[in-house]
């Protein structure tokens, strides 16, 4: 029966009498993959920093390994790999002396650390540009470079802060591909997002987080189900159209969303929805069957969209 | 597939720390191991960080530790001088030549101009466009150990920059007593605590409003030109002697005099010139270490 590496008891941070982060609690089991899934400013990056042992917490409590940060921050800190929500690479070093200065702030003796990192720079596929300067790489290429170099002292638990945001859909994929092979190396991954798609790829577990509180927590798949249909048909009637459509096709559907642009229809056969709409007289401009998504959970829990 | 392969250990798989391994005393127990070199020695892994920075102006640094003191002694020792030393006589000059006398003055500026140089720009942009202090913490840096290891890097740069410098002044026969060569100490001794005190300024900036320009302007070049650098402070109106008196630079400089050709003062003054450096030292690293601690922790 293993124990939490990491756990969080109503744990909480202000800031000027603003709670950024407002008591909350989760634990993270070894190997596991956890998620924070929140929009913009729901506390998420607050939460890692005091997890990252860099941010002292206004209340509640915080075990990592045992430990209170608090007290014991480089020793925690001795035991995580960090990747920061914006990058904080060293731009007046080059691509491998950036690994090098930071594994020797681990202790790593200066033999070993130069093989140390060679092999991240392959894990990160950057052994070609080991001699480049930081700056001449491209965004997804700095984002491999952060998570090598979070990798250099061999973490028990992973930290990554919106891992692949601002990155093109092929870097995304480079990146997931990497951090799968990290899990399935057994590292603890802590992880945020705003993205529904990359909790779902990734997470084990995760908690949706909406200002400071943390509003439904579960494995992707049981949170879809709890919370949302197997599908949903998505239906467009044009802007102007959607609101009075929907008061039509009232009892259509489990439930009903109306957002600015369509109307999410929420059931377990979409098409038999749709194959009513019409029947009902009504033909939408364009109309689409779907699995329901983290997306649908999130609206549901909080009536907003996550990406604003 | 060889990420996190420790060094020799061909066939073992990555991550030797995966935490599952191990029982969570075991974990905890490795957490605190782990923390003990970092503790011990992360000042001196912060410095050696730096001074690899430093490499990418290393040309820049060799070039102007050896051009400097030569252009400058040659300019204000040999060309002013023989100016000076024609008209007062050779020991007209306080009792001494005029290279004698200036030469103390111009080791400590050089220290002080080193010293001003790394603990401006560096330290802000440790925080905000190159934020490598953020990195640094969340390894198991502290922001005591990055304050320290910044004056480690920057005594690495003072120290041989103020020893070329010596070397100079012998060859232009600058130094009077073999005691001189404690000049070198002085003078770095001088430099820093500019430095620190400076840090301790910097380090606070969160937005560049021109600071950098007002600390040279207003700061650096008065103390150069008002400390007793080119000519005695007693030859200053009182008005603007104050100056002097709490410019670590004269305080450096009238010490460099004593030990270079025995210049005479009190005791009780020469004990001033080391303590009051000191001083300032320990309220620049204390007060830097204060802000870079609250700075970290967001
Ligand atoms: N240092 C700080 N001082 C004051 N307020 C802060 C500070 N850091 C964060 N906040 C506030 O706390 C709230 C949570 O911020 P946080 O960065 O944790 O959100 P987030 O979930 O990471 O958002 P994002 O998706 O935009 O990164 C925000 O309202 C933010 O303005
Ligand atoms: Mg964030």
């Amino acid at each position: 029966m293993p124990t939490s590496v990491i756990t969080a008891n109503l744990l909480t941070k202000e800031y000027k009498g603003f709670a950024a982060v407002d008591g909350i609690s989760f634990d993270v089991a070894p190997g596991e993959s956890f998620g924070l899934l929140g929009p913009n400013g729901a506390g998420k990056s607050t939460t890692m920093r005091m997890v990252g042992a860099v941010s002292t917490r206004t209340s509640g409590e915080l075990s990592i390994l045992g430990l209170d940060p608090n007290e014991h921050g480089p020793e925690v800190r001795s035991q995580l790999g960090v990747v920061p929500q914006s990058d904080n690479l060293d731009m007046e070093l080059r691509v491998r002396d950036n690994l090098i200065v930071y594994g020797r702030y681990f202790g790593i003796p200066r033999s070993e650390v130069g093989k140390k990192a060679d092999a991240l720079l392959e894990f990160a596929q950057l052994s070609d540009r080991a001699k480049s300067k930081v700056d001449d790489l491209s965004g997804g290429m700095k984002r491999r470079l952060t998570i090598a170099r979070a990798l250099i002292n061999d973490p028990r638990i992973l930290l990554l802060d919106e891992p692949t945001t601002g990155l093109d859909p092929q870097a995304r994929h480079i990146l997931w591909d990497r951090l799968f092979r990290l899990k399935e190396q057994g590292t603890t991954l802590l992880l945020t997002t705003h993205y529904m798609d990359e909790a779902e790829q990734l997470c084990d577990r995760l908690v949706v987080v909406d200002k400071g509180s943390i509003m439904a927590e579960g494995s992707p798949a049981s949170l879809i189900k709890k919370y949302s249909t197997r599908e949903v048909l998505e239906v467009r009637f044009g802007s102007e159209r959607n609101a009075q459509v929907a008061e039509q096709i009232a009892g259509i559907g489990e439930r009903i969303e109306v957002l600015p642009d369509r109307l999410l229809i929420y059931s377990d056969n979409g098409e038999a929805e749709l194959a009513r709409i019409t029947a009902a007289g009504l033909e939408p401009m364009t109309s689409l069957v779907r699995r329901s998504s983290l997306e649908d959970v999130f609206l549901r829990l909080t009536g907003r969209s996550l990406i604003e | 597939m060889s990420i996190g392969q420790r060094s020799g250990a061909a066939a073992t798989p990555a991550f030797d720390a995966s935490a599952s391994a191990t029982t969570p005393a075991e974990a905890k127990e490795l957490a605190m191991v782990g923390g003990v070199k970092p503790r011990r020695y992360g000042s001196w892994y912060v410095a050696e960080h730096r001074i690899r920075s430093m490499r990418s102006y290393l040309q820049t640094i060799v070039a102007t530790s050896i051009g400097n003191p030569l252009v400058y002694l040659f300019a204000l020792g040999v060309g002013l001088a023989s100016l000076i030393d024609t008209n007062l006589g050779p020991t007209g000059f306080n009792g001494i030549s005029y290279l004698a006398f200036v030469a103390p003055a111009l080791l400590c500026t050089a220290a002080v101009t080193v010293a001003a140089e790394e603990s401006t720009y560096p330290m802000m942009m440790g925080f905000k466009w190159n934020p490598i202090f953020y990195g640094m913490n969340a390894a198991p840096i502290t922001g005591n150990q990055i304050v320290n290891g910044m004056v480690i890097s920057i005594l690495a740069r003072i120290i041989p920059t103020c020893a070329i410098y010596f070397v100079v002044m012998l060859l232009f026969g600058a130094v009077a007593s073999p005691w001189g060569a404690l000049g070198i100490l002085v003078a770095s001794l001088t430099g820093i605590s500019v430095g620190l005190v400076i840090m301790s300024y910097t380090s606070r900036i969160e937005e560049d409003k021109g600071q950098m320009a007002m600390i040279m302007r207003f700061g650096i070049t008065p103390m150069f030109l008002f400390s007793g650098t080119f000519f005695s402070l007693g030859q200053m109106p009182i008005y603007l002697q104050w100056i002097g008196w709490i410019s670590p630079l004269w305080h450096g400089t009238e010490l460099g005099r004593v030990l270079s050709y025995g210049a005479s003062e009190p005791t009780w003054l020469t004990v001033l010139h080391i303590a009051y450096p000191l001083a300032l030292c320990w309220f620049g690293w204390k007060a830097t270490q204060r802000v870079v601690t609250r700075r970290l922790n967001k």
